[in-house]
């Protein structure tokens, strides 16, 4: 029990950092970045429910992340004030989810994959060509932030907050989900979809379910995103964004909670930081890709872990660790 | 219009077949669908040129771009593909990280403007035939697209290697107990499709020209066909090519604000009610 206890003492560790983190940071480049570290965790944790939990390896995520911005952009543009176009982005994120899910689902594996690199490629050429509704290469901007609450986040730091306490509901919910009944039908129908079957699940189903909230997080971050740029573009659905964020998921640890933020913090450290110093992002990017794949293909976190417990402690479930008494 | 819109669309039809045989093979034999695929269109375009510049006839830099391209091919599949053998999660986002390093290194060799492939001489005028003008160069890239069709289906039909590739399709581990070194297969395969795609591309040049970006456009034209028309399948590879290339060269007249949705309508009734493609096989 107490390893329980030293965890949750961690996590609330790791809650305290971040909530001060602008105060002993105070450059407000950091702060900013630290904001883009929250909105692509949260994109890379709803990621995560697909790729770590449900098995299902998608490169047309960033579709999910940006038609939500898209949404809300195109909205207030067009007269809607920002409430009603946040409302109006949260349904198109649900609607397109549902739609591209149920066309993914057609197949798993690797036809799930090429599928949804297809049709990640059409909505992004959908951004880039249909230019009287997305304005093409330019991109739709927004005005000015909106003022939830009446609170005013045009500043950086107030707008940190805003993206960490979104970040610590999106954790808070994808660590109930995963330790619920729907969290393992979902961990069930990855590992063996088969007998979930012959118990009675509905495979499909449980999987689609998974694809929808998974849509629905990455779209929440895209939102966040468009707040924090004031713009989003096609290049922001491009399969190298995609990839981007797989490989956050990917290089942080999948099926773990913390490994997309992990994943994130890196990427996007090296990403800002990085690229900074040398010019050729996507040439890190790929061969970060290959390294991790070659090397460390389970990921930083469970990496970590396996140091830590020795050699055979890290399985995949073993990362997200069931509490007792639940049912298995 | 009508009348060049439609030689456009066989002619990148055609184009689009020598892409996506080599992927439908690779897809068939080694089951993951090979992300630099498009990437290899792209390279091959580029070492075309770079080898046209040097002074060669363009005939003769199309064979060496391909023996290059197969040579390139050979190498990716036994170094970085065979170590993560039977993982194909792992092997498809190995080459998913490969395009983007491809996709940099051109930019910085090839700098961003496009490149224009001058079109081999002989082929620059027109043909003229019951009052139409046919542009001679994209007939040729048809008859070659016919002629490479045509020599694929009797390397796999008729030949013993092919016998061997279509055994290792159908049942690898059996094949192996009879004899058949299908680790050999795979990278005879990958070869073969990255000599395709490069062939095909350095074909492209004089139509649609050489420039960043022709890869990740590419790609998913491929990815298309071959769910449309069915993996491991010649004919399903070539009739989605034709089908994919007149609902793109139409589609971009009639509809350029949704020309990439048009692409995607077949494929999405194909998934809806034949998820194995037109002419695929339930394996």
């Amino acid at each position: 029990m107490t390893a329980g206890y030293s965890r949750i003492l961690a996590v609330f560790a790791f809650i305290a950092i971040l909530v001060t983190l602008p105060l002993w940071i105070r450059d407000t480049f950091y702060v900013n970045i630290a904001s883009q570290i929250l909105i692509w965790s949260i994109a890379a944790m709803g990621l995560n429910l697909l790729v770590g939990y449900a098995g299902l390896v998608s490169l047309g995520h960033a579709s999910l992340f940006a038609i939500g911005g898209y949404a809300v952009g195109i909205a207030i543009t067009s007269g809607f004030d920002q409430l009603t176009a946040f409302v109006i982005g949260l349904a198109i994120i649900l609607l397109i989810s549902a739609i591209f899910g149920a066309l993914a689902l057609r197949s798993t594996g690797i036809g799930f994959l090429m599928i949804t690199l297809a049709i990640g490629q059409i909505l992004w050429g959908v951004a880039y060509r249909w230019v009287s509704l997305t304005n093409g290469d330019n991109g739709i901007s927004i005005p000015a932030r909106p003022q939830p609450f009446g609170l005013d986040i045009e500043g950086p730091t107030p707008f940190y907050y805003l993206a960490l306490a979104v970040f610590i509901l999106a954790l808070a919910f994808t660590s109930r989900l995963v330790l619920s009944p729907l969290g393992a039908a979902i961990r069930g129908t990855r590992d063996e979809p088969r007998r979930m079957t012959a118990l009675g699940y509905n495979v499909w189903l449980t999987r689609y379910i998974a694809f929808v909230m998974s849509g629905f997080l990455s779209g929440i971050a895209g939102l966040l995103f468009l707040y924090y740029n004031g713009f989003v573009s096609p290049q922001v659905l491009t399969v190298q964004s995609s990839s981007e964020i797989l490989l956050m998921v990917l290089s942080g640890g999948s099926a773990t909670i913390f490994g997309p933020f992990v994943g994130a913090l890196v990427i996007v450290f090296m990403k800002n930081v990085a690229s900074s110093f040398v010019e050729r992002w996507s040439l890190v990017l790929g061969l970060i890709f290959v390294l991790i794949i070659i090397f460390i293909p389970e990921g930083i976190v469970p990496g970590l872990a396996r140091l830590k417990t020795g050699f055979g402690g890290a399985r995949r479930i073993r990362a997200v660790p069931a509490p007792s008494g639940e049912a298995s | 219009m009508w009348f060049i819109l439609t030689i456009n669309s066989v002619t990148l039809g055609g184009l689009l077949f020598l892409l996506s045989a080599g992927f439908s093979l690779i897809f068939g034999l080694m089951r993951i669908p090979n992300l630099t695929h498009g990437s290899f269109f792209m390279l091959g375009g580029y070492l075309g040129v770079t080898l046209i510049r040097f002074g060669l006839n363009f005939w003769i830099a199309a064979i060496l771009t391909a023996l290059i391209m197969a040579a390139i091919g050979v190498t990716v599949e036994r170094l970085l593909l065979r170590p993560l053998g039977g993982n194909a999660m792992q092997q498809v986002l190995l080459t998913l990280g490969l395009s983007f390093i491809i996709a940099d290194l051109s930019l910085m060799i090839w700098t961003g403007d496009p490149v224009r492939v001058p079109t081999p001489p002989g082929l620059e005028g027109t043909a003229s035939l019951f009052a139409l003008q046919f542009p001679l160069y994209r007939l040729a890239v048809v008859g070659i697209a016919v002629i490479i069709a045509v020599g694929l289906w009797l390397m796999i039909e008729r030949t013993r290697l092919g016998a061997m590739i279509r055994a290792g399709v159908d049942d690898a581990p059996m094949a192996r107990v009879v004899g058949i070194r299908v680790s050999a297969l795979f990278s005879v395969v990958f070869a073969l499709g990255a000599a395709l795609a490069g062939f095909a591309g350095l074909m492209a040049g004089p139509y649609l020209s050489i420039y960043p970006g022709l890869d990740s456009e590419m790609l998913p034209l491929a990815l298309i066909v071959v769910i449309l028309g069915g993996t491991n399948s010649l004919l399903g590879a070539l009739v989605g090519s034709f089908i994919i290339g007149f609902l793109f060269n139409f589609g971009q007249v009639l509809f350029p604000n949704l020309a990439y949705v048009i692409l995607f309508l077949p494929m999405l009734v194909i998934l809806m009610f034949r998820p194995q493609g037109l002419f695929g096989r339930l394996t």
